[in-house]
């Protein structure tokens, strides 16, 4: 995929540009606003990372031209300052996720991947998810996992639901947390791990072959394949 | 917040205290005038009446009785509509000579001041006139009394007490009007003082109180209190820059540490270092995870988030953590109870609030044993949140909400002594009251948010 990065900081810059490169994506870079806007214009990325205070032109500033200019790339946005009015003005300004400074690479990996599936899946609304011998009736609410039902408390139905639309990516605690609970904040202890522990003894149980798995210092992963 | 009323105002009651104090001196002024002219007035009659009773008394001593009957017939002839009253009579006080009938009755001393009522005849019902009269005893027993009719001196005495009655009154009254126009001119500017503190308390550094060009000591106060208030302003942004500083500083580098240890721990395949190296990266995750609560608070207290205040449902928001925590205490025997009534909707800030109720529940949760129970209650704007674990001694239960304290009992469970920092700084961000009471056993917080709108 090709990710153009608008930030000044060279050691950032430089970083993520080893990290996505290390990860098989192509990665431009821009200094300055004006230097991406133009880039961003020209030429056509798959996402691009914006860092909020650029030199020149900020990165709000800069997601509104080009959303003026009728461009769609998503954008996330970086910052510095990590307040939550920041981020609602980040995200009416166009931006399409949100990460405060200092972040963990892999936390930025599982949002852009996430960014990248968005734009792709954006056509037309689905109905069912599947991922191996585990379906989802987005209609009926209904979950079978080899045509034997499994019942869901709803929470846990969202959960798996944002899970399979991000099938074969990472998602963070972080992600779930603002997009299945729908809140910001840090929990104290990875309460969020219980909630996928319960969901793995509904699914993965009585099968051989478990989906949910567990990724190291990042998150979540649910795949077909071991 | 109670606004002052204009009666229990400070200024009202100086006011007041001021009006007394005028009218008192009013009265003193008016009593004197009083006693100045219609006490004037009595002292001349009574001199003119003593006058004349010492020349009778002379005239009875040199002629006798006939030379005074002559000289007071005379008078009485001589001037016979004037106020004059002459009374001679007999040691059995039987009337010789006179203009009055009879001696007054129930008057009858041998000597000296009487006030008396003159009777009518033509009208018995009425009360007769006023009058003042001296008796004097003349050697030979006789009586002699010699006296004014003192209507028309009364009558003027009835005027200058009924004007100086007015005025004490139309005193009164102006000093009262006086006294509430200046408090509440008073009370309005400092009103205006005490509207900008509560806004500014509210968290809206920015306010400044308002000015009137007139440089009078108000003004010079309020100028006082915008020049402190820019000085705080400018030492809050000085403190802020501080945070921003570490967040950069301290916070980077230890992010850019993180990222490495987890490259690091891609590159290495034997099981021993990378257990080390996920241990060494949690560490960091835990020294990030501090710095950003630390941060969140110093962010959470600056108020700014008030201006992003919504209507919050409490009973929902409550739902939502109770939800997300019930699996968690399920997994260490608890029992979580709850009980939301009543609920009613306040404003605040939603992602906060959660993380407070979350930070409490979390800290229950923590330290109840297993099987304990928690108990979560919502009554109108309280909530509460209870356990029987531990609970918190008495003399720890103010600096348990200080950043980083620890109660000795803790240090070895998780955690980085700022739950309960943040609880209260949620807390006053929406003041709300909280409160750490005994649960005998075990402990219950207490949030109120009734306050909030006083």
């Amino acid at each position: 995929m090709r990710i153009l990065i608008i930030e000044d900081d060279t050691d950032t810059a430089t970083y993520l540009t080893k990290g996505l490169g290390e990860c098989g994506h192509l990665v431009q870079r821009a200094v300055n606003g004006k230097e991406g806007l133009f880039m961003a214009l020209e030429e056509d990325f798959e996402a691009m990372v914006v860092d909020r205070m650029l030199p020149g032109l900020d990165g709000l500033s800069l997601i509104r031209s080009l959303r003026a200019a009728g461009k769609r790339t998503p954008a996330l946005i970086l910052s510095a300052l990590g307040e939550v009015d920041d981020r609602v003005e980040g995200l009416r300004a166009g931006g399409d996720d949100y990460l405060v400074k200092p972040f963990a690479f892999s936390e930025l990996l599982a949002r852009l991947d996430a960014l990248l599936r968005r734009s792709e899946n954006e056509t037309g609304a689905q109905t069912a998810l599947k991922i191996g011998d585990l379906e989802m009736d987005l209609l009926t609410r209904m979950v079978r996992r080899a045509g034997r039902p499994i019942e869901l408390q709803p929470r846990e139905f969202r959960l798996l639901e944002y899970l399979l639309r991000h099938s074969g990516q990472v998602v963070t605690r972080t992600m779930l947390l603002e997009n299945v609970w729908d809140y910001n904040f840090d929990p104290q202890t990875n309460v969020i791990d219980v909630h996928i522990s319960r969901l793995r003894s509904k699914i993965d149980k009585d099968f051989e072959r478990p989906l949910l798995h567990t990724v190291r210092g990042a998150g979540y992963v649910i795949r077909a394949e071991a | 917040m109670q606004k002052p009323r204009l009666f229990n105002s400070s200024t009202f009651r100086l006011a007041v205290i001021y009006m007394a104090l005028f009218s008192t001196s009013v009265l003193l002024l008016l009593g004197f005038i009083y006693w100045s002219t219609a006490g004037y007035m009595i002292r001349q009659t009574d001199a003119t009446i003593e006058a004349e009773v010492v020349g009778l008394a002379e005239r009875y001593d040199s002629t006798g009785l006939p030379g005074l009957t002559d000289l007071i017939s005379e008078r009485m002839a001589r001037e016979p509509g004037s106020p004059v009253l002459y009374l001679l009579a007999d040691r059995n006080f039987k009337p010789l000579l006179g203009n009055l009938d009879h001696w007054p009755k129930g008057n009858e001393p041998k000597s000296g001041w009487l006030s008396f009522r003159l009777e009518n005849d033509s009208h018995p019902e009425s009360s007769g006139h006023p009058a003042r009269a001296r008796l004097f005893n003349l050697r030979g027993g006789f009586y002699l009394l010699v006296g004014r009719d003192v209507q028309e001196l009364e009558k003027i005495q009835n005027l200058i007490v009924s004007t100086l009655a007015w005025g004490l009154a139309i005193t009164v009254v102006l000093a009262l009007l006086g006294g509430t126009m200046i408090s509440r001119n008073f009370l309005s500017r400092i009103e205006s003082i005490n509207d900008t503190c509560r806004e500014i308390i509210y968290g809206d550094l920015s306010r400044r109180i308002p000015m009137r060009s007139a440089d009078d000591d108000f003004d010079q106060l309020a100028g006082n209190l915008n020049n402190m208030l820019d000085q705080i302003e400018a030492l809050m942004a000085g403190v802020r820059q501080v945070s921003d500083n570490i967040a950069h500083d301290l916070r980077t580098p230890l992010a850019r540490l993180r990222n490495r240890l987890e490259t690091l721990r891609k590159q290495v395949t034997e099981d021993g270092p990378r257990e080390l190296l996920d241990q060494a990266a949690s560490e960091a995750d835990g020294l990030l995870g501090t710095f950003k609560a630390l941060l969140r608070i110093s962010q959470i207290e600056s108020g700014s988030r008030r201006a992003g205040f919504t209507e919050i449902d409490l009973t929902a928001l409550l739902q939502d953590v109770i939800e997300l925590y019930e699996p968690l205490a399920d997994e260490k025997g608890q029992h979580i109870e709850w009980q939301l009534v009543d609920g009613k909707p306040i404003r605040g800030d939603r992602d906060l609030l959660f993380q407070a109720f979350a930070n409490l529940l979390d800290n229950a949760i923590k330290y109840t044993p297993e099987n304990g129970r928690i108990h979560i209650a919502l009554k109108g704007e309280q909530v509460s949140v209870a356990d029987n674990g531990p609970g918190i001694p008495k003399e720890s239960r103010d600096i348990v909400f200080q950043r980083f304290y620890r109660l000795e009992q803790c240090r070895t469970t998780p955690g980085n002594g700022l739950g309960l920092s943040l609880v209260a700084a949620v807390s006053n961000l929406h003041n709300a009251s909280i409160h750490l009471k005994d649960n005998a056993p075990g402990l219950q917080v207490i949030m109120d948010f009734a306050e909030q709108n006083g």
